[in-house]
Protein backbone atom coordinates (compact mmCIF):
# COMPACT_ATOMS: atom_id res chain seq x y z
CA UNK A 1 0.00 0.00 0.00
CA UNK A 2 1.39 3.72 -0.63
CA UNK A 3 1.14 5.85 1.93
CA UNK A 4 1.13 9.71 2.02
CA UNK A 5 4.70 9.64 3.28
CA UNK A 6 5.73 7.53 0.28
CA UNK A 7 4.11 9.97 -2.05
CA UNK A 8 6.13 12.50 -0.05
CA UNK A 9 9.39 10.54 -0.25
CA UNK A 10 8.78 9.96 -4.60
CA UNK A 11 8.18 13.53 -5.03
CA UNK A 12 11.20 14.70 -2.92
CA UNK A 13 13.35 11.73 -4.89
CA UNK A 14 12.18 13.62 -8.01
CA UNK A 15 12.68 16.77 -7.44
CA UNK A 16 8.57 17.77 -8.42
CA UNK A 17 6.40 19.53 -5.94
CA UNK A 18 3.11 18.46 -5.12
CA UNK A 19 0.53 20.76 -3.29
CA UNK A 20 -1.04 19.02 -0.12
CA UNK A 21 -4.21 18.82 -1.45
CA UNK A 22 -3.17 16.60 -4.60
CA UNK A 23 -1.10 14.20 -2.28
CA UNK A 24 -4.74 12.18 -1.31
CA UNK A 25 -5.41 12.25 -5.36
CA UNK A 26 -1.53 10.35 -6.15
CA UNK A 27 -2.14 7.87 -3.22
CA UNK A 28 -5.23 7.01 -4.82
CA UNK A 29 -3.32 6.87 -8.42
CA UNK A 30 -0.33 4.86 -6.95
CA UNK A 31 -2.41 2.31 -5.30
CA UNK A 32 -4.56 1.67 -8.56
CA UNK A 33 -1.89 1.09 -10.57
CA UNK A 34 0.01 -1.02 -8.66
CA UNK A 35 -3.06 -3.07 -8.15
CA UNK A 36 -3.29 -3.39 -11.87
CA UNK A 37 0.08 -4.69 -11.82
CA UNK A 38 -0.41 -7.03 -9.10
CA UNK A 39 -2.46 -9.32 -11.66
CA UNK A 40 0.88 -10.52 -12.52
CA UNK A 41 1.07 -12.04 -9.09
CA UNK A 42 -1.57 -14.61 -10.61
CA UNK A 43 1.20 -16.30 -13.61
CA UNK A 44 3.02 -19.29 -11.93
CA UNK A 45 6.80 -18.12 -11.83
CA UNK A 46 8.01 -21.09 -10.31
CA UNK A 47 11.36 -22.09 -11.96
CA UNK A 48 11.88 -19.75 -14.26
CA UNK A 49 14.78 -17.31 -14.20
CA UNK A 50 14.51 -13.95 -14.03
CA UNK A 51 14.61 -11.88 -16.71
CA UNK A 52 16.75 -9.04 -16.90
CA UNK A 53 16.66 -8.27 -20.53
CA UNK A 54 13.74 -8.52 -23.25
CA UNK A 55 16.12 -7.89 -26.02
CA UNK A 56 17.96 -11.28 -27.08
CA UNK A 57 20.88 -9.06 -28.44
CA UNK A 58 24.29 -9.31 -26.56
CA UNK A 59 27.89 -7.85 -26.94
CA UNK A 60 27.18 -4.62 -29.27
CA UNK A 61 30.40 -2.53 -29.42
CA UNK A 62 31.30 0.35 -31.07
CA UNK A 63 35.09 1.40 -31.32
CA UNK A 64 37.59 3.57 -29.63
CA UNK A 65 37.12 6.09 -32.09
CA UNK A 66 36.57 9.77 -31.57
CA UNK A 67 34.14 11.89 -33.17
CA UNK A 68 33.42 15.62 -33.24
CA UNK A 69 31.46 17.30 -30.38
CA UNK A 70 28.79 19.99 -30.99
CA UNK A 71 30.23 23.15 -30.14
CA UNK A 72 29.66 25.24 -26.63
CA UNK A 73 26.91 27.33 -28.51
CA UNK A 74 24.78 23.97 -29.86
CA UNK A 75 25.18 22.03 -26.22
CA UNK A 76 24.01 25.44 -24.51
CA UNK A 77 21.41 26.30 -26.85
CA UNK A 78 18.56 24.80 -24.36
CA UNK A 79 19.86 25.94 -21.08
CA UNK A 80 17.58 27.96 -19.30
CA UNK A 81 20.20 29.66 -17.53
CA UNK A 82 23.70 29.86 -18.49
CA UNK A 83 27.17 31.51 -17.45
CA UNK A 84 30.66 31.97 -19.26
CA UNK A 85 30.16 28.82 -21.21
CA UNK A 86 28.19 27.03 -18.43
CA UNK A 87 25.38 25.16 -17.70
CA UNK A 88 23.61 27.68 -14.36
CA UNK A 89 21.82 25.24 -12.10
CA UNK A 90 20.48 26.33 -8.46
CA UNK A 91 22.53 25.32 -5.33
CA UNK A 92 21.47 21.82 -4.95
CA UNK A 93 23.09 19.76 -1.30
CA UNK B 1 45.62 3.63 14.38
CA UNK B 2 44.89 -0.15 15.38
CA UNK B 3 41.28 0.48 15.94
CA UNK B 4 41.01 2.00 12.57
CA UNK B 5 38.88 0.43 9.49
CA UNK B 6 39.30 2.34 6.14
CA UNK B 7 37.90 1.06 3.09
CA UNK B 8 38.09 2.95 -0.24
CA UNK B 9 36.24 3.37 -3.27
CA UNK B 10 38.33 4.48 -6.37
CA UNK B 11 37.21 6.23 -9.39
CA UNK B 12 39.59 5.38 -12.27
CA UNK B 13 38.89 7.05 -15.55
CA UNK B 14 40.40 5.06 -18.20
CA UNK B 15 41.46 8.18 -19.63
CA UNK B 16 44.19 6.40 -22.59
CA UNK B 17 41.00 5.88 -24.44
CA UNK B 18 39.97 8.60 -27.22
CA UNK B 19 36.64 8.49 -27.11
CA UNK B 20 33.96 8.22 -23.95
CA UNK B 21 32.15 5.18 -22.57
CA UNK B 22 29.20 5.87 -24.44
CA UNK B 23 29.53 7.93 -27.71
CA UNK B 24 32.26 9.58 -29.87
CA UNK B 25 32.87 12.55 -27.71
CA UNK B 26 37.40 12.70 -27.16
CA UNK B 27 38.70 12.41 -23.83
CA UNK B 28 40.92 15.04 -24.11
CA UNK B 29 38.87 17.60 -22.73
CA UNK B 30 41.36 18.48 -20.46
CA UNK B 31 42.02 22.44 -20.12
CA UNK B 32 39.02 23.01 -22.92
CA UNK B 33 36.58 25.14 -22.63
CA UNK B 34 33.44 24.54 -20.53
CA UNK B 35 30.82 22.25 -22.79
CA UNK B 36 32.55 22.04 -25.68
CA UNK B 37 33.19 17.67 -25.64
CA UNK B 38 29.52 17.14 -25.44
CA UNK B 39 26.76 15.72 -27.81
CA UNK B 40 23.15 14.28 -27.63
CA UNK B 41 24.41 11.35 -26.07
CA UNK B 42 26.42 12.50 -23.10
CA UNK B 43 23.89 15.65 -22.66
CA UNK B 44 20.94 13.30 -22.23
CA UNK B 45 18.96 14.78 -24.87
CA UNK B 46 15.84 12.86 -25.64
CA UNK B 47 16.40 10.30 -28.24
CA UNK B 48 19.87 9.68 -28.23
CA UNK B 49 21.30 6.26 -27.34
CA UNK B 50 24.43 4.87 -25.77
CA UNK B 51 26.79 2.19 -27.96
CA UNK B 52 29.38 0.94 -25.21
CA UNK B 53 32.95 1.93 -26.31
CA UNK B 54 34.46 -1.98 -26.85
CA UNK B 55 38.40 -1.05 -26.12
CA UNK B 56 36.44 0.39 -22.09
CA UNK B 57 35.73 -3.11 -21.81
CA UNK B 58 38.78 -4.45 -22.99
CA UNK B 59 40.70 -1.81 -20.20
CA UNK B 60 38.04 -3.27 -17.52
CA UNK B 61 39.17 -6.82 -18.09
CA UNK B 62 42.96 -6.01 -17.90
CA UNK B 63 42.32 -4.38 -14.43
CA UNK B 64 40.28 -6.76 -13.21
CA UNK B 65 43.03 -9.40 -14.23
CA UNK B 66 45.90 -7.31 -12.43
CA UNK B 67 44.19 -7.01 -9.46
CA UNK B 68 43.48 -10.84 -9.51
CA UNK B 69 40.14 -10.69 -9.94
CA UNK B 70 37.52 -12.78 -11.45
CA UNK B 71 36.08 -11.63 -14.69
CA UNK B 72 32.37 -12.53 -14.36
CA UNK B 73 30.89 -14.58 -17.76
CA UNK B 74 27.82 -12.24 -17.80
CA UNK B 75 27.62 -8.54 -16.88
CA UNK B 76 25.35 -5.78 -17.22
CA UNK B 77 24.43 -2.02 -16.92
CA UNK B 78 22.07 -0.19 -14.77
CA UNK B 79 20.87 2.86 -14.08
CA UNK B 80 21.91 4.26 -10.94
CA UNK B 81 18.73 6.73 -10.37
CA UNK B 82 19.38 9.94 -8.78
CA UNK B 83 18.27 13.92 -9.36
CA UNK B 84 21.35 16.33 -9.09
CA UNK B 85 22.71 18.80 -12.10
CA UNK B 86 25.97 16.68 -12.57
CA UNK B 87 23.89 13.84 -14.52
CA UNK B 88 21.85 15.16 -17.71
CA UNK B 89 19.96 12.19 -17.80
CA UNK B 90 19.04 11.96 -14.16
CA UNK B 91 20.46 8.53 -13.63
CA UNK B 92 24.18 7.21 -13.86
CA UNK B 93 24.50 4.38 -16.25
CA UNK B 94 26.36 1.79 -13.62
CA UNK B 95 26.78 -1.81 -12.47
CA UNK B 96 25.00 -3.24 -9.54
CA UNK B 97 24.57 -7.25 -9.91
CA UNK B 98 26.43 -8.78 -12.04
CA UNK B 99 29.78 -6.42 -12.23
CA UNK B 100 32.52 -6.58 -14.45
CA UNK B 101 35.29 -8.17 -12.20
CA UNK B 102 34.48 -9.59 -8.48
CA UNK B 103 36.95 -10.74 -5.85
CA UNK B 104 40.21 -10.01 -5.89
CA UNK B 105 43.40 -8.83 -3.63
CA UNK B 106 46.61 -6.49 -4.59
CA UNK B 107 49.43 -6.61 -1.92
CA UNK B 108 50.96 -3.50 -0.01
CA UNK B 109 53.71 -2.91 2.23
CA UNK B 110 51.33 -2.42 5.61
CA UNK B 111 52.36 0.17 8.37
CA UNK B 112 53.85 -2.86 10.03
CA UNK B 113 56.68 -3.60 7.99
CA UNK B 114 55.03 -6.32 6.53
CA UNK B 115 53.45 -7.02 3.22
CA UNK B 116 49.65 -8.17 2.88
CA UNK B 117 47.09 -8.72 0.49
CA UNK B 118 44.30 -5.57 0.75
CA UNK B 119 40.93 -7.67 -0.73
CA UNK B 120 39.33 -5.99 -3.85
CA UNK B 121 35.64 -6.53 -3.63
CA UNK B 122 34.65 -5.84 -7.35
CA UNK B 123 35.57 -3.13 -10.08
CA UNK B 124 33.05 -2.08 -12.16
CA UNK B 125 32.36 0.19 -15.31
CA UNK B 126 30.46 3.19 -15.28
CA UNK B 127 30.17 6.84 -16.64
CA UNK B 128 31.66 10.27 -15.22
CA UNK B 129 29.17 12.36 -14.34
CA UNK B 130 29.91 16.01 -15.06
CA UNK B 131 32.07 18.33 -12.90
CA UNK B 132 30.30 21.11 -10.95
CA UNK B 133 31.77 24.09 -10.06
CA UNK B 134 30.81 26.01 -6.82
CA UNK B 135 30.39 29.40 -6.46
CA UNK B 136 32.10 29.37 -3.09
CA UNK B 137 32.54 26.56 -1.02
CA UNK B 138 30.12 23.45 -1.47
CA UNK B 139 28.02 24.65 1.93
CA UNK B 140 27.95 28.42 0.86
CA UNK B 141 27.40 28.49 -2.65
CA UNK B 142 24.43 30.42 -3.97
CA UNK B 143 24.40 28.60 -7.22
CA UNK B 144 26.19 25.64 -9.47
CA UNK B 145 27.63 25.74 -12.71
CA UNK B 146 27.72 22.47 -14.64
CA UNK B 147 30.59 21.91 -17.36
CA UNK B 148 29.49 18.40 -19.17
CA UNK B 149 32.93 17.65 -20.97
CA UNK B 150 33.53 15.14 -18.16
CA UNK B 151 30.61 13.38 -18.21
CA UNK B 152 30.69 10.02 -20.09
CA UNK B 153 34.37 9.56 -19.17
CA UNK B 154 34.88 5.80 -18.95
CA UNK B 155 35.63 4.97 -15.24
CA UNK B 156 36.12 1.96 -13.36
CA UNK B 157 35.10 2.12 -9.97
CA UNK B 158 38.04 -0.72 -7.74
CA UNK B 159 36.12 -0.89 -4.18
CA UNK B 160 37.73 -2.87 -1.71
CA UNK B 161 37.21 -4.64 1.27
CA UNK B 162 37.39 -2.52 4.74
CA UNK B 163 41.65 -3.84 5.03
CA UNK B 164 43.04 -0.29 5.21
CA UNK B 165 44.07 0.67 9.21
CA UNK B 166 45.55 4.18 8.18
CA UNK B 167 45.44 6.60 5.91
CA UNK B 168 49.18 6.16 5.10
CA UNK B 169 48.34 2.56 4.21
CA UNK B 170 45.30 4.17 2.44
CA UNK B 171 47.92 6.04 0.39
CA UNK B 172 50.30 2.94 0.07
CA UNK B 173 47.40 1.01 -1.34
CA UNK B 174 46.47 4.41 -4.11
CA UNK B 175 50.01 4.24 -5.11
CA UNK B 176 50.37 0.54 -5.73
CA UNK B 177 46.89 0.67 -7.83
CA UNK B 178 48.00 4.05 -9.73
CA UNK B 179 51.64 1.86 -10.39
CA UNK B 180 49.86 -1.02 -11.59
CA UNK B 181 46.93 1.26 -13.86
CA UNK B 182 50.01 2.81 -15.34
CA UNK B 183 51.67 -0.53 -16.08
CA UNK B 184 48.63 -1.64 -17.81
CA UNK B 185 48.76 1.55 -20.15
CA UNK B 186 45.15 1.79 -19.25
CA UNK B 187 45.34 5.42 -17.20
CA UNK B 188 47.19 8.62 -16.96
CA UNK B 189 47.60 9.90 -13.26
CA UNK B 190 48.95 13.25 -14.40
CA UNK B 191 45.43 14.42 -15.43
CA UNK B 192 43.98 16.65 -13.26
CA UNK B 193 40.73 14.52 -11.46
CA UNK B 194 41.60 11.13 -12.83
CA UNK B 195 41.91 9.12 -9.70
CA UNK B 196 38.92 9.94 -7.10
CA UNK B 197 38.28 8.29 -3.85
CA UNK B 198 34.87 7.92 -1.32
CA UNK B 199 36.59 6.59 1.98
CA UNK B 200 34.38 4.77 4.46
CA UNK B 201 35.76 5.13 7.44
CA UNK B 202 35.23 3.93 10.98
CA UNK B 203 37.00 3.27 14.68
CA UNK B 204 36.18 -0.25 15.71
CA UNK B 205 33.04 -0.45 17.10
CA UNK B 206 31.70 2.89 16.11
CA UNK B 207 29.35 3.50 13.13
CA UNK B 208 31.16 4.57 9.54
CA UNK B 209 31.14 8.32 8.01
CA UNK B 210 31.55 7.95 4.40
CA UNK B 211 33.74 10.78 2.78
CA UNK B 212 32.58 11.81 -1.06
CA UNK B 213 34.97 12.86 -3.86
CA UNK B 214 38.53 13.47 -2.89
CA UNK B 215 40.43 14.00 -5.40
CA UNK B 216 44.23 13.38 -4.91
CA UNK B 217 46.24 11.48 -2.78
CA UNK B 218 47.64 13.87 -0.40
CA UNK B 219 43.44 14.69 -0.21
CA UNK B 220 43.16 11.30 0.96
CA UNK B 221 45.49 11.20 3.53
CA UNK B 222 44.42 14.72 4.88
CA UNK B 223 40.66 13.73 4.87
CA UNK B 224 40.87 10.32 6.86
CA UNK B 225 43.36 12.13 9.26
CA UNK B 226 40.85 15.02 9.85
CA UNK B 227 37.76 12.61 10.37
CA UNK B 228 39.62 10.35 12.91
CA UNK B 229 40.36 13.37 14.81
CA UNK B 230 36.75 14.04 14.96
CA UNK B 231 35.48 10.63 15.48
CA UNK B 232 37.63 9.54 18.27
CA UNK B 233 37.08 13.82 19.91
CA UNK B 234 33.29 12.43 19.65
CA UNK B 235 33.93 9.28 21.12
CA UNK B 236 35.70 10.68 23.82
CA UNK B 237 33.07 12.85 24.69
CA UNK B 238 30.66 9.55 24.34
CA UNK B 239 28.58 11.17 21.22
CA UNK B 240 27.65 8.44 18.73
CA UNK B 241 29.41 8.78 15.19
CA UNK B 242 26.32 8.88 13.12
CA UNK B 243 26.25 7.15 9.92
CA UNK B 244 26.25 9.79 7.03
CA UNK B 245 27.71 11.33 3.66
CA UNK B 246 30.62 13.89 4.15
CA UNK B 247 31.93 16.16 1.62
CA UNK B 248 35.75 17.20 1.93
CA UNK B 249 36.60 20.43 1.87
CA UNK B 250 40.37 20.52 0.45
CA UNK B 251 41.27 24.46 0.88
CA UNK B 252 40.15 24.54 4.91
CA UNK B 253 41.41 20.54 5.20
CA UNK B 254 38.33 19.76 7.15
CA UNK B 255 35.23 17.29 6.28
CA UNK B 256 31.66 18.25 6.53
CA UNK B 257 28.39 16.48 6.85
CA UNK B 258 25.94 16.96 3.23
CA UNK B 259 22.52 15.88 4.63
CA UNK B 260 22.18 14.07 1.62
CA UNK B 261 18.53 11.94 2.14
CA UNK B 262 19.55 9.23 -0.99
CA UNK B 263 20.51 6.42 0.64
CA UNK B 264 21.49 3.39 -1.10
CA UNK B 265 18.22 1.84 -1.07
CA UNK B 266 17.25 5.29 -3.03
CA UNK B 267 19.05 4.82 -6.26
CA UNK B 268 16.18 2.20 -7.65
CA UNK B 269 18.83 0.46 -9.26
CA UNK B 270 17.41 -1.38 -12.65
CA UNK B 271 18.46 -3.22 -15.58
CA UNK B 272 19.46 -0.46 -18.41
CA UNK B 273 17.45 -1.22 -21.22
CA UNK B 274 19.02 1.20 -24.27
CA UNK B 275 22.28 -1.17 -23.39
CA UNK B 276 22.62 -5.50 -23.79
CA UNK B 277 24.11 -7.89 -22.15
CA UNK B 278 27.77 -8.45 -22.51
CA UNK B 279 29.18 -11.95 -22.54
CA UNK B 280 32.91 -11.21 -22.32
CA UNK B 281 34.25 -14.47 -20.42
CA UNK B 282 36.01 -15.38 -24.10
CA UNK B 283 37.80 -12.19 -24.04
CA UNK B 284 39.79 -13.46 -21.28
CA UNK B 285 42.38 -16.14 -22.17
CA UNK B 286 43.64 -13.21 -24.96
CA UNK B 287 43.80 -10.00 -22.56
CA UNK B 288 45.19 -12.17 -20.58
CA UNK B 289 47.89 -13.43 -22.99
CA UNK B 290 48.26 -9.27 -23.51
CA UNK B 291 48.88 -8.31 -19.94
CA UNK B 292 52.38 -6.84 -18.95
CA UNK B 293 54.65 -7.96 -16.47
CA UNK B 294 53.16 -6.03 -13.50
CA UNK B 295 55.15 -3.96 -10.49
CA UNK B 296 55.83 -7.09 -8.10
CA UNK B 297 56.89 -9.61 -11.14
CA UNK B 298 58.71 -6.91 -12.54
CA UNK B 299 60.63 -6.00 -8.81
CA UNK B 300 61.65 -9.93 -8.46
CA UNK B 301 62.98 -9.70 -11.52
CA UNK B 302 65.20 -7.02 -11.02
CA UNK B 303 66.65 -8.36 -7.51
CA UNK B 304 67.61 -11.92 -9.31
CA UNK B 305 68.71 -10.56 -12.69
CA UNK B 306 70.35 -7.25 -11.89
CA UNK B 307 71.07 -8.54 -8.00
CA UNK B 308 69.62 -5.33 -7.01
CA UNK B 309 68.25 -4.98 -3.25
CA UNK B 310 64.87 -4.78 -3.09
CA UNK B 311 64.40 -1.27 -1.63
CA UNK B 312 65.89 -0.13 -4.98
CA UNK B 313 64.56 -3.37 -7.23
CA UNK B 314 60.98 -2.15 -5.67
CA UNK B 315 61.86 2.05 -5.81
CA UNK B 316 62.32 1.35 -9.63
CA UNK B 317 59.65 -0.86 -10.39
CA UNK B 318 57.25 1.37 -8.47
CA UNK B 319 56.54 3.61 -11.68
CA UNK B 320 56.61 2.01 -15.38
CA UNK B 321 58.41 4.71 -16.92
CA UNK B 322 61.48 4.49 -14.28
CA UNK B 323 61.38 1.32 -14.80
CA UNK B 324 61.99 1.37 -18.64
CA UNK B 325 64.57 4.16 -18.09
CA UNK B 326 66.35 1.87 -15.65
CA UNK B 327 66.28 -0.87 -17.66
CA UNK B 328 67.59 1.50 -20.96
CA UNK B 329 70.55 2.36 -18.59
CA UNK B 330 71.48 -1.14 -17.60
CA UNK B 331 71.59 -1.90 -21.33
CA UNK B 332 75.23 -0.32 -21.36
CA UNK B 333 75.80 0.42 -17.44
CA UNK B 334 77.00 -1.39 -14.56
CA UNK B 335 73.18 -2.51 -13.18
CA UNK B 336 73.76 -1.74 -9.18
CA UNK B 337 75.59 1.59 -9.12
CA UNK B 338 72.48 2.70 -12.36
CA UNK B 339 70.58 1.37 -9.67
CA UNK B 340 71.78 3.53 -6.62
CA UNK B 341 72.27 6.76 -9.02
CA UNK B 342 68.59 6.85 -10.53
CA UNK B 343 67.09 5.37 -7.45
CA UNK B 344 68.84 7.31 -4.89
CA UNK B 345 70.07 10.40 -6.58
CA UNK B 346 68.36 11.06 -10.30
CA UNK B 347 64.57 10.37 -8.24
CA UNK B 348 65.22 12.80 -5.43
CA UNK B 349 66.34 15.67 -7.72
CA UNK B 350 63.37 14.83 -9.98
CA UNK B 351 60.74 15.30 -6.89
CA UNK B 352 62.57 17.88 -6.04
CA UNK B 353 62.62 19.95 -8.91
CA UNK B 354 58.63 18.57 -9.36
CA UNK B 355 60.14 16.75 -13.21
CA UNK B 356 59.16 12.94 -14.41
CA UNK B 357 61.80 10.68 -15.84
CA UNK B 358 60.61 11.84 -19.07
CA UNK B 359 63.09 14.93 -18.66
CA UNK B 360 66.04 12.75 -18.54
CA UNK B 361 67.34 11.13 -21.16
CA UNK B 362 69.12 7.16 -20.36
CA UNK B 363 72.07 7.88 -22.65
CA UNK B 364 72.98 10.61 -20.17
CA UNK B 365 72.48 8.50 -17.25
CA UNK B 366 74.56 5.75 -19.13
CA UNK B 367 77.74 8.18 -19.28
CA UNK B 368 77.35 9.54 -16.20
CA UNK B 369 77.34 5.73 -14.75
CA UNK B 370 80.58 4.81 -16.85
CA UNK B 371 82.63 7.99 -16.41
CA UNK B 372 81.67 7.03 -12.67
CA UNK B 373 82.98 3.23 -12.75
CA UNK B 374 86.14 4.54 -14.52
CA UNK B 375 86.89 6.77 -12.18
CA UNK B 376 86.78 10.02 -14.71
CA UNK B 377 84.48 11.93 -12.45
CA UNK B 378 83.89 11.69 -8.05
CA UNK B 379 80.31 11.23 -6.58
CA UNK B 380 80.11 15.31 -6.31
CA UNK B 381 80.81 15.96 -9.86
CA UNK B 382 78.47 13.30 -10.62
CA UNK B 383 75.70 15.22 -8.72
CA UNK B 384 76.54 18.22 -10.33
CA UNK B 385 76.44 16.95 -13.68
CA UNK B 386 72.49 15.30 -13.33
CA UNK B 387 72.14 19.02 -11.79
CA UNK B 388 73.25 20.81 -14.43
CA UNK B 389 71.13 18.87 -16.68
CA UNK B 390 67.79 19.07 -14.84
CA UNK B 391 68.09 22.93 -14.26
CA UNK B 392 68.56 22.64 -18.41
CA UNK B 393 71.83 24.29 -18.98
CA UNK B 394 72.18 21.81 -21.59
CA UNK B 395 74.89 19.88 -23.21
CA UNK B 396 75.94 16.44 -22.89
CA UNK B 397 77.40 14.85 -19.41
CA UNK B 398 80.93 14.64 -21.29
CA UNK B 399 80.67 18.40 -22.39
CA UNK B 400 79.22 19.23 -18.75
CA UNK B 401 82.27 17.69 -17.14
CA UNK B 402 84.77 19.81 -19.31
CA UNK B 403 82.66 22.96 -19.30
CA UNK B 404 82.39 22.91 -15.58
CA UNK B 405 85.53 21.68 -14.98
CA UNK B 406 84.35 18.74 -13.19
CA UNK B 407 86.63 15.97 -14.42
CA UNK B 408 88.37 14.03 -11.70
CA UNK B 409 91.93 15.03 -10.88
CA UNK B 410 94.74 12.48 -12.37
CA UNK B 411 96.37 9.85 -9.80
CA UNK B 412 99.61 11.89 -10.55
CA UNK B 413 98.24 15.46 -9.73
CA UNK B 414 96.36 13.68 -6.43
CA UNK B 415 99.89 12.16 -5.09
CA UNK B 416 101.53 15.31 -5.83
CA UNK B 417 99.05 17.48 -3.78
CA UNK B 418 99.06 14.99 -1.19
CA UNK B 419 102.92 14.77 -0.83
CA UNK B 420 102.73 18.94 -0.59
CA UNK B 421 100.20 18.95 1.46
CA UNK B 422 101.77 16.29 3.79
CA UNK B 423 104.87 18.35 3.63
CA UNK B 424 103.18 21.92 4.33
CA UNK B 425 101.37 20.31 7.63
CA UNK B 426 104.13 19.42 10.28
CA UNK B 427 101.98 20.16 12.69
CA UNK B 428 99.22 18.28 12.11
CA UNK B 429 101.35 15.53 11.31
CA UNK B 430 103.07 15.37 14.75
CA UNK B 431 99.41 15.57 16.09
CA UNK B 432 98.63 12.55 14.16
CA UNK B 433 101.45 10.70 15.43
CA UNK B 434 100.77 11.36 18.43
CA UNK B 435 97.30 9.63 18.58
CA UNK B 436 95.04 11.76 16.85
CA UNK B 437 93.18 10.69 14.22
CA UNK B 438 91.44 13.44 13.31
CA UNK B 439 94.44 15.42 12.40
CA UNK B 440 94.66 13.60 9.07
CA UNK B 441 91.18 16.15 8.21
CA UNK B 442 93.28 19.09 7.64
CA UNK B 443 95.55 17.55 5.66
CA UNK B 444 92.64 15.71 3.27
CA UNK B 445 90.84 19.45 3.38
CA UNK B 446 94.20 20.69 2.00
CA UNK B 447 94.00 18.25 -0.91
CA UNK B 448 90.85 18.88 -1.47
CA UNK B 449 91.18 22.40 -1.89
CA UNK B 450 94.82 22.02 -4.15
CA UNK B 451 92.81 19.50 -6.90
CA UNK B 452 89.41 21.59 -6.23
CA UNK B 453 87.13 19.29 -5.12
CA UNK B 454 88.16 16.97 -8.68
CA UNK B 455 89.47 14.05 -6.24
CA UNK B 456 87.07 11.82 -4.15
CA UNK B 457 87.54 12.69 -0.83
CA UNK B 458 88.12 8.64 0.56
CA UNK B 459 90.62 7.76 -1.45
CA UNK B 460 92.11 11.14 -0.58
CA UNK B 461 92.22 9.91 2.98
CA UNK B 462 93.50 6.67 2.46
CA UNK B 463 96.90 8.65 0.48
CA UNK B 464 97.33 10.70 3.06
CA UNK B 465 97.22 8.22 5.67
CA UNK B 466 99.80 5.80 3.92
CA UNK B 467 101.42 9.24 2.90
CA UNK B 468 102.03 10.48 6.58
CA UNK B 469 103.21 6.91 7.77
CA UNK B 470 106.24 7.62 5.91
CA UNK B 471 107.15 10.43 7.50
Amino acid sequence: MITKEDVEHISWLASIKIEDEEKDEFVEQFNSILEYFHQLDEVDTDGVEPTYRVVDLANIFREDVARKSLSQEEALKNAPRRENGYFKSPRIV
Amino acid sequence: MDNVIIGLEIHVQLNRLQSKMFCGCSTAYQNSEPNTHTCPVCLGLPGSLPVLNRKAVECGIKVGLALNCTIEEETLFYRKNYYYPDLPKGFQISQYDFPLATKGHIMILGDDGAERDIRINRAHMEEDPGRLVHAGTIDKAKYTMVDYNRCGMPLLEVVTEPDLCSPKEARTFLDKLKSILEYLDVFDGSLEGSMRVDANISLKGGDRAEVKNISGFKGVEKALSYEITRQKNLQRRNIKVVQETRHFDELRSITVSIRSKVGAHDYRYYPESDLVTLHIASWVPGIRATLPELPDTKRERFVKQYALADDHAKSLTSDIKLANFYEAVVAKAAPKLAAVWIADVLKGELNYRNLGIDEFRPEHMVDIVQMLEQKKITEDGAVEIIRSILDKKGGSPEEIVKSMGLGKAGDDAVQKAVREAVAESPAAVADYKAGSERALNFIVGLVMKKTRGKASPGEVHDLVKSEVEKC
